[in-house]
């Protein structure tokens, strides 16, 4: 395993957002981390990183850096593209990368002006001018540029156009085959065509474990777990609302028309077959 | 005419001074969020540094002995004092006000409270005539002072690495760290840069004035805050501009109103701007201070 989370705590503000969280991620391929709004996913994420006070036990590549700072940690091969990708506005997409550039690795610049010409042509542009998406290229492509054991990504597809999605999809692919990675990711189509394992955090714990194939087949669990209707961590997330009706929906298409955080519902055609 | 190239100069030459103190105040405020009420401190133990060696070592030398002291004392108050309590801010203001008390009072201590006159070298003690005015040297080796640092912090900012990583930090310092830089290097860096300016303008300050008494630092610092706040947290060249024009408001103001307006007309500037800038909270602010 290349990151293991044993019984990990975070209060923040006086509440107790993660209560225990325990899991590994495979040092191969892409493990999704799942659950409603406001469970704990994002906190977690920071909690690996330590960007929040934490207690517990954090393994990164068998060693324990769940007291080192957060630098530390990064350096040993953590790539991290936050929520909200928290790219740097007023620096030009050349400073952002070249202020990503850690010593001691080599520098893939090949690879990120191949997945990402569009960063080649505006390298001079400030990237507060840049569109979402692009932004959201820069915040993946500072994963990419060094030599990472992992990546963390944090909903990349969140506020982006539907077409954006399906290419930051493709470029998520091509880095998971590169380098495993923890994703947290609203959109259940995207999930299934990228991760392998999943694990389902529900009011600050986790409350399942397994391949997101299995997950995502069985709509009631799905429905439990991540959020449509009366489910586990219901006080901690705002009311749901009903799941809208459509077609069908392919089990590798990327979801057009997303739906708000928090009413990610299974597709369709999985929910009619439910029991 | 020639009055007005004096006051022109002189008030340049002051704004030039207020920018040194602004400058480092700004980025310290712009990088880490520390409003740093000690920078007058560190004025004042710069201005005392220059005035102990002026006469026993050259002026050269008593001028880098003043900005090693701003620096080594901003560097150690920036990692024994400041660094602990960073999740702590309101603790980290009282520190920075307490310094800002207690090093004056330790000069005044050693030196004594009365004013000490700073023998200026002859190259300074002069003037220079220019368009029919007796213009002070001090006034011009202060503008070139100013205007060194001002090309100098710049290129450090847009040419170094710990440039981008200060640049960058202003806007999202987690994220910084998040990237496998150790943000507080460059904390200790920006303050000691900082420290490095107060020295500075504590002893040309003392050549400006003839003499430095130890609450200079804190009588300057006022105006530094009111140049940052008019001239942008985190932005130099605002704060350029904005020295430039504190000083020269307050040099015609003393001149052509009444002498010791000025200092008021530099407050109702600040108090202007903010207005315009609708920051009713700097206003409210500005209320309470001056209250």
């Amino acid at each position: 395993m290349i990151l293991e989370l044993d019984d990990v705590h975070v209060t923040l503000g006086g509440s107790h957002i993660l209560q225990g969280v325990s899991f590994s991620v495979a040092p191969i391929g892409v493990t999704a981390l799942l659950g409603r709004n406001g469970v704990g996913k994002t906190t977690t994420v920071k909690a690996i990183l330590g960007l929040v006070r934490r207690t517990g036990r954090i393994d990164f590549g068998g060693d324990p850096v769940h007291r080192l700072r957060t630098h530390e940690i990064v350096r040993r091969g953590i790539g991290y593209a936050p929520e909200d990708r928290c790219v740097f506005a007023k620096l030009t997409v050349t400073e952002n990368l070249a202020l990503a550039e850690r010593r001691g690795s080599a520098h893939a610049y090949d690879l990120v002006y191949e997945l990402f010409p569009e960063l080649k042509a505006r390298s001079a542009q400030a990237v507060g001018t840049l569109s979402g998406g692009q932004q959201q290229m820069v915040a993946i492509a500072r994963t990419l540029l060094n030599d990472n054991r992992l990546i963390v990504v944090d909903e990349p597809t969140k506020g982006l156009a539907p077409k954006v999605v399906t290419e930051v999809a493709e470029v998520l692919e091509r880095a998971a085959e590169r380098v495993p990675m923890l994703l947290v990711e609203q959109n259940l189509a995207l999930v299934r065509r990228l991760a392998g394992d999943g694990v389902v955090l529900a009011a600050g714990q986790v409350v399942h474990r397994g391949p997101v194939r299995e997950l995502l087949a069985d709509a009631a669990l799905t429905r439990e777990l991540l959020g449509v209707g009366q489910a586990r961590g219901e006080s901690v997330t705002p009311p749901t609302r009903p799941a809208p009706s459509g077609g069908s929906i392919h089990p590798l298409a990327i979801v057009k028309d997303r739906q708000p955080p928090d009413e990610v519902s299974p597709p369709e055609s999985t929910r009619s077959d439910a029991p | 005419m020639s009055t007005l190239v004096l006051l022109t100069l002189t008030g340049l030459g002051l704004g030039a001074l207020y920018f040194l103190i602004a400058s480092g105040l700004s980025l310290i405020f712009g990088l880490m969020d520390v409003l740093n009420f000690a920078h007058g401190a560190l004025v004042t133990a710069g201005a005392y540094a220059a005035w102990r060696l002026t006469g026993h070592l050259p002026f050269a030398v008593a001028i880098a002995a003043a900005i090693a002291t701003g620096a080594a004392l901003a560097a150690l108050i920036e990692t024994v004092l400041i660094r602990p309590l960073y999740s702590r801010p309101k603790d980290q203001i009282l520190v920075t006000v307490g310094l800002g008390l207690a090093l004056p009072a330790l000069v005044q201590g050693i030196w004594g409270a009365d004013a000490r006159q700073l023998q200026a070298p002859k190259q300074l003690a002069g003037t220079v005539s220019l368009l029919g005015a007796r213009v002070p040297t001090d006034r011009f080796v202060l503008i070139a002072a100013a205007i060194v640092v001002l090309a100098a912090l710049k290129l450090f900012l847009s040419r170094t690495r710990y440039g981008l990583v200060v640049r960058a930090g202003v806007e999202d310092r987690a994220m910084v760290t998040a990237l496998g830089i150790d943000v507080r290097k460059a904390f200790t860096l920006v303050f000691a840069i900082g420290g490095a300016l107060a020295g500075l303008a504590g002893a040309l300050g003392g050549v400006y004035f003839g003499s430095v008494s130890p609450d200079q630092g804190t009588s300057l610092l006022v105006f530094g805050f009111v140049v940052v706040v008019i001239g942008g947290m985190g932005r130099t060249d605002g704060v350029a501009l904005a020295a430039a024009a504190v000083g020269l408001i307050q040099q015609f103001t003393n001149y052509y109103a009444a002498s010791g307006l000025g200092d008021f007309a530099a407050v109702a500037i600040l108090a202007v701007v903010l207005l315009a800038r609708g920051n009713r909270d700097g206003v409210r602010r500005l209320i309470r201070r001056a209250a």
